[in-house]
């Protein structure tokens, strides 16, 4: 890990009077393991490694990265960000970030258990997992049940002063199923997926993964396209993860100061329900993304945005603060050595409701539980809120779950969703993504079917 | 990439063991692939890819940031019986290259082995693209100046228009490939991208407009196409959509304009046709070859060697030359698309479909540039017989289910069509259908096809860029998914 933090270093030494310099040297691994039929279909292990260095001279910004840590590589990489300098058009808020002396919330990201894993146990767990998944159910197939895990270290250093290095590691298994029924013309097959992540492979609920990949094919076995009408939906835990990650868009502080935020002369307005209050807080240990730094190197930090549904704030890094004439909140994203950073949420969720999915059914007269949801990137406009994605679920009738439902489009505008969220479920999830998951019922959504 | 000239054509001339266009010499590959045989795998295969890019974003008036990119190093593959194992590395360097091969040899197990001989031939190059203009010659100003001229055309267009970002980007892929069972081949693949996306603002709110072209050609592709008309089309179609009124709901017949639609058969039949959802019994579409599952109408093709366009290669990425195969010829299932793997799990010739991301990960089966051939119908008389429905003269993107079949892709511009005449504009949506049903339900056909814009397909966590087209066409009934009544 020095040895990154001293590279990165050694980059920023040799700036120049007048320019900004910042280097981001990264390291990582990763382990995959898929299972098909008993037998490992593929074992991936690699290891990569690069570096992205940032140049900001007189309001221009240059940027180049490569994908290796080879002395006269940096040299060249350092070289063509000064030469892609010159294009760039001079910004008078451009410049790199500087220490904002927040605290960083300490975290252990990194698990010495899961570094030292074997391999064979590795290889294991997926057997087990598709034995799990595979066995419950005569009608159930398993597609794939794969074992992953990730390490990666890095260091930022900045002539800004900003000096912070980390290493973290996680993994995941996972399982997806297939529900086949009848024969000829009338055979049918549904998918199903399931999932646990842990720091370390001993969190893993094999049993729940599975479990949660049969469930979601069969239960969708039978299913028909249903008449178009106006319902109530509850989205499952992962389909409001995923609604949470369109949200996200609008109140990235990028979008609001270059007018592509529908809230951004919103602030301070009531944009949802009063029982909405959405939180963005990657030193929750229990979320997947939880980080002790952001992609600029400050501090990761508890960011309250919607609260009782009144909207309080928007997510920065220094570049749009400065724009948005306030501080970064910390929000600073990066992809990796080959990007600079953006803007975007670490690790969104709803604060929980009191009842569970259960419960909240039992409420619904005339409704949809969604399990899953489709074409979030091609049917959805965050810029214009329209909202449209396919789905599949189940009708929910008289407060209990009926028929399974395919081939229907649910549809709002993100504007009206959160305006009529109706409840907020107990049930948080802690999922694989960057948002959490809970049950959330929101009222009046167009069902397109038949 | 400095050394050694622009090409690794030099790869042909095998028989003084060359350096590959200054990478790797052929005796190493020898000696790496046949070490890599040593724990009884019975393939292993080297794909090592050297790529540069450029790329400029400009963005609310500013050109923010000029990127370039250096991207290096070499995947390896062991398999053994139906275990794969694979590494990669970033050293090309023989020392590099036997780890990862020991590392992908050791997770790919086989009965026990020993170092075998290997002996590659150099096959002649496939290049179907010509490149006049490496952009690598071409001055960063030059790139730069594309920007600001969509820029400016798009902001002059119409006073609605408040916002506007555009991106150019080009790379220079060199890859070479060889494998256990003798083939050494090698590509040089160039892109060229430029897109632009325009934020309209109105009474209704904020609405949007996205143009994008992409070739496999040199910078020479400027000289051909109008910049300045991408970015004017883009704020048109944003201002257009600030009249728009909300989608429609429900089943309805929908025409869909040339050029346009491709990504309907990507997702409605192009994934169910990949030979791992096959094998798999993962697809709507297994076990179906020879049986009519389109209408009569509809002849599919995936051909990876048709000249610039955005999903031509001269090999896949398994060093295979790419070729054009029929998928399905007038409604007859006729083929599925092959990589290596499953090809030799059937005993068949491979078609030219193996393709992955980058070195950094494993090949599967994946499209090029797919798309439906010329109908009869005159595209007027499509619409014009047409009582009420939506006609999309812009797609967004798509996604499918391969194994149930269901499939949704978004539409970006559309329009109601009442009486036979395509009349106001609609809000965004997605639309769903299932597959089978779909290219059955397609009635009508034009006869005016066009390639459409250049794509990305993701696929198990990898894109690839991928290309489409079809003719206008009528679907007789698919699900619109807005908020009308």
């Amino acid at each position: 890990m020095t040895d990154l933090q001293g590279i990165a270093d050694r980059v920023i030494e040799r700036a120049q009077p007048g320019e900004q310099i910042e280097a981001f040297v990264m390291r990582g691994g990763e382990t995959e393991v898929r299972v098909y039929e008993g037998a490992v279909e593929h074992f991936v292990s690699a290891q990569s490694e690069g570096v992205g260095i940032r140049v900001v001279r007189e309001g221009r910004t240059g940027f180049a990265y490569a994908g290796t840590l080879e002395e006269a590589a940096i040299a060249e990489v350092l070289a063509e960000a000064r030469d892609n300098l010159q294009f760039g058009t001079v910004d008078e808020w451009a410049a790199l970030a500087d220490p904002d002396g927040v605290a960083v919330t300490e975290q252990s990201l990194w698990n010495d258990e899961l570094a030292d894993y074997p391999t064979d146990d590795k290889i294991d767990l997926a057997k087990q997992l598709e034995k799990l998944a595979a066995g419950s159910d005569p009608r159930v197939r398993v597609d794939e049940s794969d074992y992953a895990d990730a390490w990666a270290e890095s260091a930022v250093s900045t002539t800004t002063g900003i000096r912070q290095s980390g290493r973290e590691n996680g993994c995941y298994v996972s399982v997806s199923t297939l529900a086949d029924e009848g024969s000829g013309d009338d055979a049918e097959t549904q998918t199903g997926f399931g999932f646990s992540v842990g720091r370390s492979p001993h969190d893993f609920d094999l049993d729940k993964a599975a479990t949660d990949a049969v469930e979601r094919a069969t239960r969708l076995l039978g299913a028909t396209q249903p008449p178009s009408k106006r319902v109530t939906v509850v989205l499952d835990p992962f389909v409001t993860a995923q609604f949470l990650g369109v949200v996200s868009a609008t109140l990235n502080g990028e979008a609001v100061v270059k007018g592509r935020s529908l809230f951004r002369d919103r602030l301070g307005e009531q944009v949802a329900a009063g029982c909405v209050t959405l939180v963005d807080d990657p030193t929750n240990p229990l979320a997947y993304t939880a980080t002790d730094v952001d992609g600029e190197g400050l501090a990761a930090r508890r960011n309250v945005l919607i609260e009782g549904g009144r909207l309080q704030r928007f997510v920065h890094n220094s570049y749009s603060a400065r724009r948005a004439g306030t501080a970064s909140t910390g929000n600073a994203t990066r992809g990796g050595f080959a990007g600079t950073p953006g803007v975007g949420c670490l690790a969104l969720s709803l604060v929980p409701g009191e009842r569970d999915q259960q419960a909240l059914i039992a409420d619904v007269d005339d409704g949809l539980l969604v399990q899953s949801m489709q074409g979030l990137h091609s049917g959805v406009n965050p810029i214009s809120g329209d909202f449209s994605t396919g789905a599949a679920g189940l009708l929910i009738a008289g407060g209990e779950q009926g028929a399974p439902v395919r081939e229907i489009t649910i549809a709002s505008t993100l504007q009206r969703m959160l305006q009529d969220v109706v409840e907020v479920g107990s049930d948080i999830d802690w999922l694989p993504m960057r948002a959490a998951g809970m049950s959330l019922v929101i009222a009046d959504v167009m069902m397109s079917g038949r | 990439m400095g050394v050694g000239g622009r090409s690794w054509s030099l790869v042909s001339v095998a028989s003084h063991s060359p350096r590959l266009g200054g990478v790797i010499d052929q005796d190493v590959l020898e000696r790496v692939l046949g070490g890599a045989l040593a724990t009884g795998a019975d393939f292993a295969e080297v794909y090592a890819e050297d790529k540069r890019s450029t790329s400029a974003a400009l963005d609310d008036g500013r050109v923010e940031q000029v990127t370039s990119g250096r991207d290096r190093g070499a995947g390896i593959r062991v398999v053994a019986g139906d275990t794969t194992g694979f590494a990669y590395t970033s050293d090309l360097g023989e020392h590099g290259l036997s780890q990862a091969a020991a590392a992908a040899a050791a997770a790919a197990r086989g009965g026990g082995g020993g170092v075998r001989t290997i002996a590659l031939t150099g096959s002649p190059a496939h290049r179907p693209n010509t490149v006049e203009i490496d952009p690598d010659d071409v001055a960063k100003a030059r790139k730069v100046e594309l920007l600001r001229r969509m820029d400016d055309a798009a902001r002059s267009y119409g006073g609605q228009v408040v916002q506007v970002s555009a991106g150019y980007g080009d790379s220079r892929k060199r890859v070479l490939v060889a494998n256990t069972e003798g083939v050494l081949a090698d590509d040089d693949v160039v892109r060229t991208l430029l897109r632009v996306s325009v934020v309209a603002d109105g009474d209704t709110g904020m609405q949007t407009g996205y143009q994008t072209m992409g070739h496999t050609i040199g910078f020479e592709v400027f000289d051909a196409v109008d910049v300045e008309e991408l970015a004017r089309e883009a704020a048109r179609q944003a201002i257009t959509k600030l009249g728009a009124r909300p989608s429609p709901s429900g089943a309805m017949p929908v025409v869909i304009a040339r050029g346009t639609g491709g990504v309907l058969f990507h997702e409605a039949c192009g994934h169910g046709l990949e030979a791992d959802h096959i094998q798999k019994g993962a697809s709507v579409y297994a076990g179906r070859v020879g049986e009519r599952v389109a209408n009569p109408l509809v002849t599919l093709v995936d051909d990876g060697t048709m000249p610039g366009e955005w999903g031509t290669l001269g090999i896949d990425d398994e060093g295979r030359p790419t070729q054009r195969n029929v998928l399905i010829e007038d409604g007859v299932l006729t083929d599925y698309m092959w990589d290596y793997l499953r090809a030799r799990k059937e005993g068949r010739p491979q078609s030219g479909n193996g393709r992955r991301q980058s070195y950094q990960h494993l090949p599967m089966v994946r499209m090029t540039n797919t798309f439906v051939l010329d109908g009869p119908d005159d595209p007027a008389d499509i619409v014009s017989s047409t009582p009420k429905g939506v006609y999309v003269a812009k797609l967004g993107g798509g996604s499918v289910n391969t194994a149930s079949g269901d499939f949704v892709f978004g539409m970006t511009e559309a329009y109601l069509i009442e009486n036979g005449e395509i009349t106001e504009p609609l809000r965004d949506g997605n639309l769903i259908g299932n597959g089978p049903k779909v290219l059955n339900d397609i009635d009508m056909l034009g006869n005016d096809f066009a390639m459409g814009s250049p794509g990305t397909c993701g696929k198990d966590g990898q894109g690839v860029p991928v290309g489409d087209g079809q003719p206008t066409l009528r679907v007789k009934s698919l699900t619109v998914g807005g908020t009308a009544a």
